[in-house]
């Protein structure tokens, strides 16, 4: 019984969690509040949750661990940027509709002043997705020519967009002067802060404060459980139940009439579009918006969260997304406090590397189950 | 006809492109002919013994070997402990080569083992063993140097008393081999100003009469690398040497001939590691500062991308390659920066575009690769149909 757990777990897995429960015993008796860490753990956990979700369809569609998931990241940046530089148009817009149409009477400029920051936000949001899918159609397609070296390339092909990029950000005609550089007038600066625009936006709605320290994240915690179950009923779909046959048995797939190199490009854009909305949900809680080399080694951690959790390289589930971005976002918020106040040093960046990349050198080094 | 078009724009492709980059950005830059001469020619020697240990792994099948940034922390590690011994010149590199090799030799043969369990996706599997045992050595030299290894001298130490500091200073080695056997190219009133300056003791080696100042020739630096290349010449032709190409084409027919295929894919891991930590140490006396904490990662990116560069590709990298690769690498490495500010007005673009292109050159490699094969695949299964 306990030997079939062990084996269906893993070991790395049951070391990482007996880790992070022996952190939580150890917090009280080291003075650290127990309140508090439980409180950067489920806020961490509802910013990155998202971005791991983002692994789903590329893993159960055979195209592997999504290493480029920093383009999905650019089009949530582009999204981010541009929804607070139009900021206004998109309010006028909106009020303009309003009277316009009857039906859309509601939006009247009393609504649209009092809701400015929602609808901020989802303009971010509406206005990454269709740049994500047009950049995840054709990551893609490219995908869909390099089959079984698909980890590699994605790798290299995130960090080549993220590097184009640095050189979009400075030369894009971006004019809002909360986020040029002040003497240039021109050119992004590398962190903006989305205060007035979209802070927080998700965090407190709905928040419960249970006591000082602890306060529930609602909105956001929600919004990832609404975005799971997208996932989940499209992962359910005919289209989704397709696209899993594909990972599992490319030949079998293709032999019982799927289109096999379209299943992998839906997978592709769907993946790159939760990347996009990922990293808004994480921006706004986080607070600022992160350019140039910001979304450079975001990928790591989101695939070494969903391993963690307990997929491997060709099957994952939400229930893996759950438990993995539970337990790596409580190692990376315990290990800083807890080791703080033991040894009087910052140790948490190194275990961070060695936890999460020796989570995905173990995922690789496994023996694929035919 | 159209096919073979195709291979050899593909096989090309990446040479092409950056000679083509060159030919605009070096007028753009302004820089003088005898001045990217001279920064090239140092270049290449601090640069090219990294680049050579690539080739090894990639003869035996492997890919390109993203873990040898394990063999350049040996190497930084053995250069940590000169400096704290205070052990200076071609005796200090000696002893860091010699710190450097057993290390090396360790993390090769894991890193073989790793990517024995991992065949068919060792590239991947190397990049990220390269980030685990980063946080592996970030944890032996930031928190265990000083406190658990002895390190006295407490100017490499943090302000805290243990953990090596950030930029370490490598001014008892710095140019050693490089100036070993000081040589210069010059023009003739260049070489009368540099003997004058430098003394009887260095050696004119070429005199050409158009050139405008003198050129230093990192000498000895050259030989070691032009021995390295005589090893690796001669190394193919071994029964080690033959049998790693012979796993390079099949693993399965190696197997049944009886060649030891997961011994011999370790043993050119731990060759390659080995060299990559020699090719560090030789990279950092150039240089004369070690980044304690980012110096292993370029290196394993750089050289990575300069071999590609040269026309390389994942599965077949000659030496031709590799200088090819450098020179050309390099050579955009110069005249990106200059060429961006008097294009743009800005340095920071050309600082940005050759990130850019670094990573840009390994990704349009990898796809290249990755599609050929699939299409020589696809090719053989319609030859075995029948059809043309």
């Amino acid at each position: 019984m306990i030997g079939k757990f062990i084996k269906s777990a893993g070991w790395p897995r049951i070391i990482i969690a007996a880790f992070l429960l022996g952190l939580f015993i150890a917090a009280p008796f080291v003075g650290v509040n127990i309140y508090t860490s439980f409180n950067n753990t489920l806020v961490r956990f509802g910013m990155n949750g998202i971005m791991v979700l983002a692994m789903i369809p590329m893993v159960q569609a055979g195209c592997g661990l999504n290493f480029g998931l920093p383009l999905g990241i650019i089009a949530g940046l582009l999204g981010a940027t541009l929804s607070i530089e139009l900021n206004t148009q998109i309010l006028e817009w909106l009020v303009k509709f309003g009277t316009q149409y009857k039906y859309l009477s509601f939006l009247s400029q009393e609504f649209v002043t009092a809701y400015r920051q929602p609808i901020g936000f989802a303009s971010a949001i509406i206005i990454a997705i269709p740049i994500a899918a047009v950049l995840g159609w054709f990551y893609g397609k490219l995908l869909n020519r390099v089959k079984g070296d698909e980890m590699m390339i994605a790798t290299y092909v995130g960090f080549s967009s993220v590097s184009f990029m640095c050189i979009a950000w400075l030369l894009l005609p971006y004019k809002h002067p909360t986020m040029v550089w002040g003497y240039a007038g021109r050119g992004l600066r590398t962190t903006i802060s989305v205060e007035g625009y979209w802070l927080r936006i998700l965090n407190d709605a709905l928040a419960i404060d249970v006591n000082e320290h602890l306060r529930i994240p609602t909105g956001m915690l929600i919004f990832f459980a609404v975005t799971a179950v997208i996932v989940w009923i499209f992962m359910r779909t005919k289209t989704g139940t397709a696209l899993t046959a594909v990972g599992s048995n490319p030949e079998f797939a293709r032999a019982s009439g799927v289109n096999v190199d379209r299943m992998r490009t839906i997978s592709v854009v769907m993946s790159t579009i939760l990347g996009a909305v990922g990293i808004i949900v994480y921006e706004q809680s986080f607070g600022f918006i992160q350019l140039y080399m910001g979304p450079f080694y975001m990928a790591l951690p989101a695939v070494a969260s969903i391993l963690l959790g307990g997929a491997s390289v060709n099957k994952a589930s939400i229930l893996n997304v759950i438990i993995g971005t539970f337990l790596f976002q409580g190692i990376l918020t315990m290990t800083p406090s807890v080791f703080n106040s033991v040894f009087q040093t910052d140790m948490s960046e190194v275990i961070r590397l060695i936890v999460s990349n020796g989570m995905i050198l173990y995922a690789l080094t496994r023996k694929v189950r035919a | 006809m159209i096919r073979k078009f195709f291979d050899i724009v593909a096989n090309n492709a990446v040479p092409a492109i950056f000679i083509l980059i060159s030919a605009f950005a070096i007028p753009l830059s302004g820089f003088s002919a005898s001045y990217l001469v001279q920064e090239l020619l140092t270049r290449i020697g601090r640069n090219s013994f990294l680049i050579l240990s690539l080739l090894i792994p990639i003869m035996a099948g492997m890919g390109l070997n993203f873990g040898m940034v394990l063999g350049a922390m040996a190497g930084q590690i053995g250069l940590l402990f000169i400096c704290d011994w205070g052990v200076v010149g071609i005796p200090g590199m000696v002893l860091a080569c010699l710190i450097g090799t057993p290390i090396a030799i360790v993390l090769g043969i894991f890193c073989g083992h790793i990517l024995n369990r991992a065949k068919g996706r060792e590239m991947v599997t190397s990049y990220i063993l390269g980030f685990f045992i980063n946080g592996v050595y970030q944890m032996v030299v930031l928190y265990l140097m000083g406190w658990v290894i002895p390190i006295t001298n407490p100017t490499l130490l943090l302000s805290r008393g243990y953990g090596v500091r950030n930029a370490v200073s490598l001014m008892g080695i710095r140019g050693v081999l490089d100036n070993l056997l000081p040589t210069v190219i010059a023009g003739t009133e260049g070489a009368k100003q540099f003997l004058n300056v430098n003394g009887a003791n260095t050696y004119l080696l070429l005199q050409i009469p158009c050139l405008d100042g003198a050129i230093r020739l990192p000498l000895a630096t050259f030989i070691i690398i032009a021995l390295f290349c005589a090893f690796i010449i001669w190394f193919r032709k071994t029964k080690l040497g033959q049998d790693m190409r012979a796993i390079g084409q099949d693993q399965g027919v190696s197997h049944s001939s009886g060649i030891p295929v997961n011994r011999t894919r370790i043993i050119a891991i731990v060759i390659s590691t080995v060299l990559a930590c020699y090719g560090q140490i030789i990279y950092l006396q150039n240089m004369g500062t070690l980044n304690t904490y980012n110096s292993h990662d370029q290196a394993g990116m750089f050289s990575i991308a300069a071999l590609l560069i040269g026309g390389a590709s994942v599965s077949r990298a000659s030496i031709a390659n590799v200088f090819v690769g450098v020179i050309l690498f390099h050579l955009m490495f110069i005249v990106a920066p200059m060429a961006g500010k008097n294009l743009i007005g800005e340095a920071q673009i050309g600082e940005y575009f050759r990130v850019f292109v670094s990573y840009g050159i390994i990704a349009l490699a990898l796809v290249l690769h990755a599609w050929k094969r699939n299409r020589e695949r696809e090719a053989a299964r319609r030859s075995m149909r029948g059809d043309k």
